[in-house]
């Protein structure tokens, strides 16, 4: 594994599309329950613990080698909001893309074709991984990250947060990544063993509640 | 306080004190060819005793009865619930589920198992499960759905009893349709739950979570449309055959309100 090819893929500017999206935080800051630093610690806390998690764990078992396609079943099975899922498999697409014309594959190839609107993006993050030349734990890395680091940018615009304060905030939780970044990994090495099942399916309500809210909504400025 | 100190009693008598306990419950219904459900498999024991009710016509219904306050900390509850080929049963509860502390350490497990046979219908909706203050609890349900089959299942849970703290509560709750993946889903609640729980993202100080999860053939060709209910409820369909609604709230009460509200709106 390649530290350097690391950091391409993890890089915000990956151009992936993620940007586009809150992780539910445009929809918790209208709700009132994110209004400053702290609620964004908290949101990205459990966020991180939740579907950050089942992201970390997918993307690994992707990058080991899992069947992407019972991974994405059992990413709709682990995302029961139908936005979520719709979001999911947008971004998944975007990152498709992006992966095949970065580190080219049989296996992207593959999936591509037969999740041609886009498979869960986690499967995607993971295959693009193994594409890449990096492990599990890489890609665990960067999904359970990503499931920080989107809010916290988002936060900075919905409120005009200090972006020092948003980028504390998720300093604050490297201990929290690593933990999330390793359990991932683990499960992912028992799924040749145990299937899917082995994979976490955490939840977190308040998340699946408010992307369906923020789906319902006229003008928003993240799509998720 | 009758039934905790007879139960005390039944421990000294039966259990080793730091085992807990182990119940298990098993029903079973089947269609007699002419329209009716019988119930050829109707055990409980302890802390899970079982009673048949009377039900909707054709349809055997049972109720979960609480003999005992359990589960406490140590204790492995089993409830397997079955509705054969054609069958229709409903089981409910006559009270709530109280989890408490208990003498051994560790938790306790509570394991729901459905089946839900070819063209069976099984409602499984029993009261709320109450996670007190210092308890640890962990609640696994798993329902397998098999062809032309219908489940309504309702799940309620409760941190802490009036004005307590919540006591750890882990649920996971997957559903299987025709051996495909439906839903998985794990929630992680109280003292020693994953950080951020109850913030923003997770339930925000609400102390009532509610599922209402909804199996239906006609759910595949045709799935309901995902929408709000109220502010802290919304319905979603799942990807396949199903529905979830996902509802918070403050209390008890007020959850079994919008839980009630969703029922009428899907159609359970």
């Amino acid at each position: 594994m390649s530290r350097a090819t690391l950091l391409v893929l993890a890089d915000g500017r990956f151009p992936a599309g993620g940007h586009a999206h809150s992780g539910g935080a445009e929809a918790a800051v209208a709700a009132g329950r994110v209004t400053g630093a702290a609620d964004l610690a908290e949101f990205c806390r459990g966020r991180l613990h939740t579907s950050g998690l089942v992201a970390a764990a997918l993307a690994a078992a992707a990058a080991l080698g899992t069947d992407p396609l019972q991974l994405d079943e059992a990413a709709d099975a682990r995302t029961p909001s139908a936005a979520l899922r719709t979001a999911a498999r947008k971004l998944g697409r975007q990152m498709m893309r992006a992966a095949r014309a970065t580190w080219p594959s049989a296996e992207l190839d593959a999936l591509a074709s037969a999740r041609p609107r886009g498979a869960h993006q986690p499967v995607v993050l993971g295959l693009a991984a193994r594409s890449a030349g990096l492990g599990p734990e890489d890609a665990a890395y960067v999904a359970a990250y990503e499931s920080v680091s989107g809010p916290a940018t988002a936060v900075v615009r919905l409120l005009s947060l200090d972006p020092f304060d948003a980028t504390a905030v998720l300093a604050r939780l490297a201990p929290d990544l690593d933990r999330v970044a390793a359990d991932a990994a683990e499960c992912a090495r028992r799924v040749p063993e145990e299937g899917v099942d082995a994979l976490p399916a955490s939840s977190a309500p308040l998340l699946d509640i408010g992307a369906e809210a923020h789906a319902a909504w006229a003008v928003r400025l993240f799509a998720s | 306080m009758g039934a905790g100190a007879a139960r005390r009693l039944d421990r000294r008598v039966s259990v080793p004190v730091d085992t807990g306990l182990r119940a298990a419950a098993r029903i079973r219904a089947e269609a007699d060819g002419r329209g009716i459900s019988r119930l050829p498999v109707l055990e409980g024991e302890g802390p899970l005793a079982v009673r048949r009710i009377r039900g909707a016509a054709g349809q055997a219904r049972v109720a979960l009865v609480g003999a005992m306050s359990a589960p406490l900390g140590g204790d492995r509850l089993t409830v397997t619930a079955e509705a054969g080929p054609g069958a229709r049963l409903d089981v409910t509860s006559t009270a709530a589920t109280l989890a408490l502390p208990g003498r051994p350490k560790g938790p306790a497990h509570y394991d729901v198992r459905l089946s839900v046979e070819e063209d069976a219908e099984l409602n499984w909706a029993p009261e709320q499960l109450i996670s007190a203050y210092g308890s640890e609890l962990r609640v696994t349900t798993r329902a397998e759905v098999g062809a032309g089959a219908r489940l309504l299942l309702r799940e309620e849970q409760v941190l802490g009893r009036a004005g307590e703290q919540p006591g750890t509560l882990t649920s996971r709750l997957t559903v299987r349709c025709e051996g495909r993946l439906l839903l998985d889903q794990e929630l992680a609640c109280g003292p020693g739950a994953p950080g951020g729980w109850d913030g923003p993202a997770g339930l925000a100080g609400h102390r009532a979570i509610g599922q209402l999860v909804l199996v239906r053939p006609e759910l595949g060709q045709h799935p309901v449309r995902a929408r709000m209910l109220g502010e802290l409820a919304a319905v979603t369909p799942l990807a396949g055959p199903g529905l979830l609604v996902t509802a918070v709230a403050p209390d008890a009460l007020r959850l079994r309100r919008v839980l009630d509200e969703a029922v009428g709106v899907v159609g359970g």
